[in-house]
């Protein structure tokens, strides 16, 4: 018998933690309280069994997307597979790159399914899926890692944007990254579209070759890793700034593409103290000064 | 011949964590996917800081995580301060082997040594104790959390309700269901969280270790000052000449001023009064009401309910009258009419001081929390190769028995069972196993020449000064826990 998940209101009373295994959510809805109430409990009913759902396919879930791969079957694996779908004819990616995101999308939905809410957000580890209601908006704080709660920027997401996903993917994260970047956020349509697209430009922001960049076998680390023997980055020496510009364009340089391609709405990557973002919905700048501590 | 297939173990030392689906394979040195639970040596262990005690730093000291800092120095704390707890040590199952810390220490120029492990314990309940009079449901009435059963009502304690929960057959002999749910409540209660539970054909209590607690949405205030006969006998004097009769409301014992060896000694006359229920002793009576969340524990809200008529030839005119409940909460006062009918007035002036005096005698009521738990299995040989001397050296208190430092009550007879109230513990020294069991941290300490003597495991005993200060965490020693090195005299703090 595994673990029992958990599900509980943190001590401010208002947000719900879902979590089972590697997974913790940490859920706001805000509206009526009859509907949050409603919310809350659609959100604990769908999070139970989810997990085992995703791992009766795992396998498959770790294996390359490629032509002829079949869909899974269950509606997270699913989402799975349609966010790295656009991906994976250019590039190496397995649709756990996207789980993240995917179970937040599948929460939000049956959490926006249960009523009507003002707002309302499933923040998975820092890949967020987001509601808004017409008027609604919600201000989302940047951290330049995502092992570290600092801000150096916020955006203000509004109803009539197009994004419904925030994501954060890096070296540092729980997940490994065959890049350098130490974050890369992305605004996308979804969670599990954000999700994808971080890994893969956090992925591209990279030295290939560089003497400071250490790297190890995904799987001497992981053993059951679903980046098998590629090489994940394990530690970053001192980088000169014409180094971090290089490694920061080849990352911008696949944002900027994925954007024209409709994949994501804008990204933000950050590396050794620079950033360098896709657009003006986010904050550019390496002026550590001016941090924002929200 | 044997059929038996050769086992499946891993090529290398890879295990195979199945805290949860994923089912991660997990190298030595490594966290799962979680990173939650790690593989140290080949055994899966949950990730948690390992908790010392700090003598040294008072009650209510913040808690310090050191090590992990720049700034280390390498220097451990002052050796004959700190106490190795088990919390967060995790356990080495099969159990022949040694437990995770056997750690040596020089008290007042004696080698000591404590045998520090978590024990897994599928044996194991919680005995709650909850201060109040009120009806919390009919003894061995069914204890449930979340529509599953957990436990029972046991019988009841002075001034308090008992209940039995958790033990091996709502924790492995029930549905898997009813083992999650029963853990999870153990575990939180253990672990000084509030729990909601509702008792078959009772109340619904919010029951949480050291809080008042709350029945039927309401927050009990105070446990009461003894039963009704008992209060007769703490105030007579206090309420002579001020008053004819008093009758103390209690679900247990009802009292009655004027009858009660009390009031005689004091000289009270006869009053004619006439109680319902059954008559114990002179002014003394059983079941006057069915058991309620009215006066005293009853189902009563009018107290002139338990009366029957005056007696025409001894009762007068006038003839006044307190009515009043083991806690003071309830309290009317009545004179009789002229056709001996109690009639309810204010409580006079003079009656308002030995009414609240009742209430101000009254302890907080509060929600008490024992963790039992039976380390008379296979535990006892992580210590020693003979674990029966083990538990001979318990008896014979060669050995001091402390669960994450705090001190146990170990019960006679076989084996090693104790109790202990979970708020003497540091916060969240309880974990869970999936198997469902609870993980408690268990402490044994004697003499360094005791232990060899009754077999233990001499080859792994390693000094304090050479535990890894990577992931403790130093506490305050909490006052009024006796410090586990002390002599033996001096560390019976109860019992």
């Amino acid at each position: 018998m595994f673990d029992p998940p958990i599900a509980r209101l943190l001590p401010d009373g208002r947000r719900l933690h879902l979590g089972e295994g590697p997974i913790d959510l940490v859920i706001r809805a805000d509206g009526a309280p009859e509907a949050v109430a409603a919310a809350y409990r659609a959100a604990a009913q769908r999070f139970e069994g989810l997990l085992a759902e995703l791992c009766d396919e795992l396998p498959l879930l770790r294996s390359p997307v490629l032509a002829g791969t079949p869909v899974p079957e269950g509606p997270v694996a699913r989402r799975m597979h349609r966010a790295v779908a656009p991906f994976a004819e250019r590039m190496f990616i397995t649709p756990m790159a996207a789980v993240a995101g995917a179970v937040a999308d599948e929460i939000l939905a049956a959490i926006v399914a249960a009523g009507p809410l003002e707002r309302a957000f499933v923040n998975n580890g820092g890949d967020i899926a987001l509601h808004l209601a017409p008027g609604a908006s919600l201000s989302a704080g940047l951290v330049d890692r995502p092992d570290r709660a600092q801000l150096f920027g916020r955006t203000e997401i509004a109803h009539a944007d197009p994004v419904r996903g925030i994501a954060t993917s890096g070296r540092h994260g729980r997940s490994f990254s065959l890049g350098i970047a130490d974050a890369v956020t992305v605004l996308a349509g979804t969670a599990a579209a954000a999700d994808a697209a971080a890994t893969m430009i956090a992925n591209a922001v990279d030295l290939p070759g560089h003497p400071a960049v250490t790297r190890v076998p995904a799987n001497e680390l992981q053993p059951d890793s679903d980046l098998g023997s590629l090489r994940v980055t394990r530690a970053v020496g001192p980088l000169g700034a014409a180094e971090i510009d290089a490694a920061l364009a080849r990352g911008l340089a696949a944002a900027l593409q994925f954007r024209t391609d409709g994949l994501i709405a804008e990204a933000a990557l950050h590396l050794a103290g620079t950033t360098r973002t896709t657009g003006p919905a986010l904050p550019a700048g390496t002026d550590r000064r001016t941090l924002i501590h929200a | 011949m044997s059929l038996l297939a050769e086992p499946l173990a891993p090529k290398d030392d890879k295990i195979r964590c199945d805290a949860c689906p994923v089912m991660c394979f997990i190298k030595p040195g490594a966290t799962g996917a979680c990173d939650r639970y790690a593989n140290h040596d080949g055994e899966l262990v949950r990730v948690d800081p390992h908790v010392l005690l700090d003598r040294t730093v008072a009650l209510g000291g913040e808690i310090v995580p050191f090590a992990r800092t720049e700034d280390w120095d390498g220097r451990i704390v002052p050796e004959k301060e700190t106490f190795v707890t088990a919390i967060g040590a995790g356990t080495t199952y099969p159990d022949y082997k040694p437990a995770p810390f056997i750690v040596s220490s020089e008290v007042d120029g004696i080698d000591m040594v404590t045998v520090v492990t978590e024990g897994i314990f599928s044996y194991c309940g919680v005995k709650v104790k909850i201060d109040t009079d009120r009806f919390v449901g009919p003894e061995t009435s069914i204890v449930r959390v979340q529509g599953e059963a957990i436990g029972h009502v046991t019988s009841g304690e002075y001034g308090s309700q008992m209940l039995s929960l958790g033990g091996v057959h709502h924790l492995t002999g029930g549905s898997k269901k009813e083992g999650r749910i029963t853990c999870e409540a153990l575990l939180d209660l253990c672990n000084g969280k509030a729990v909601e539970m509702a008792i078959d054909g009772g109340a619904t209590l919010i029951v949480q270790a050291g809080k008042p607690p709350i029945v039927n949405g309401v927050t009990e205030q105070r446990m009461r000052v003894g039963c009704g006969s008992a209060t007769i006998g703490i105030f007579a004097k206090q309420w002579h000449g001020k008053v004819d009769e008093v009758v103390v409301v209690d679900d247990h014992i009802t009292g009655v001023l004027s009858e009660h060896q009390a009031g005689k000694l004091l000289g009270i006359p006869d009053t004619g009064i006439k109680l319902k229920g059954r008559r114990s002793t002179p002014g003394r009576y059983f079941q006057v009401a069915q058991p309620g969340t009215g006066w005293g524990g009853t189902d009563i809200e009018d107290p002139l309910a338990i009366l029957g008529p005056f007696d025409r030839k001894v009762a007068w005119p006038g003839l006044s009258l307190l009515m009043v409940s083991t806690t003071g909460e309830h309290s009317a006062y009545f004179e009789l009419d002229a056709d001996l009918v109690p009639v309810e007035k204010p409580l006079p002036a003079a009656l308002v001081e030995p009414v609240e005096r009742i209430a101000e005698n009254c302890e907080p009521a509060l929600s008490t929390v024992l963790f039992i738990g039976g380390a008379g299995g296979s535990l006892r040989a992580g210590v020693t190769e003979n674990p029966v001397r083990l538990t001979r050296s318990v008896k014979d208190a060669i050995t001091y028995v402390t669960c994450g430092g705090a001190p146990v009550y170990v019960w006679p007879g076989g084996g090693i069972t104790f109790m202990v109230d979970v708020t003497r513990l540091p916060e969240n020294a309880f974990g869970y196993v999936p198997t469902p069991a609870l993980v408690a941290p268990i402490e044994f300490t004697l003499k360094l020449a005791d232990y060899e003597a009754l077999g233990g495991h001499m080859d792994y005993v390693r000094h304090l000064s050479t535990l890894d200060p990577e992931g403790q965490l130093k506490l305050p020693q909490r006052l009024d826990n006796p410090w586990p090195f002390a002599p033996q005299g001096a560390k019976r703090s109860h019992g």
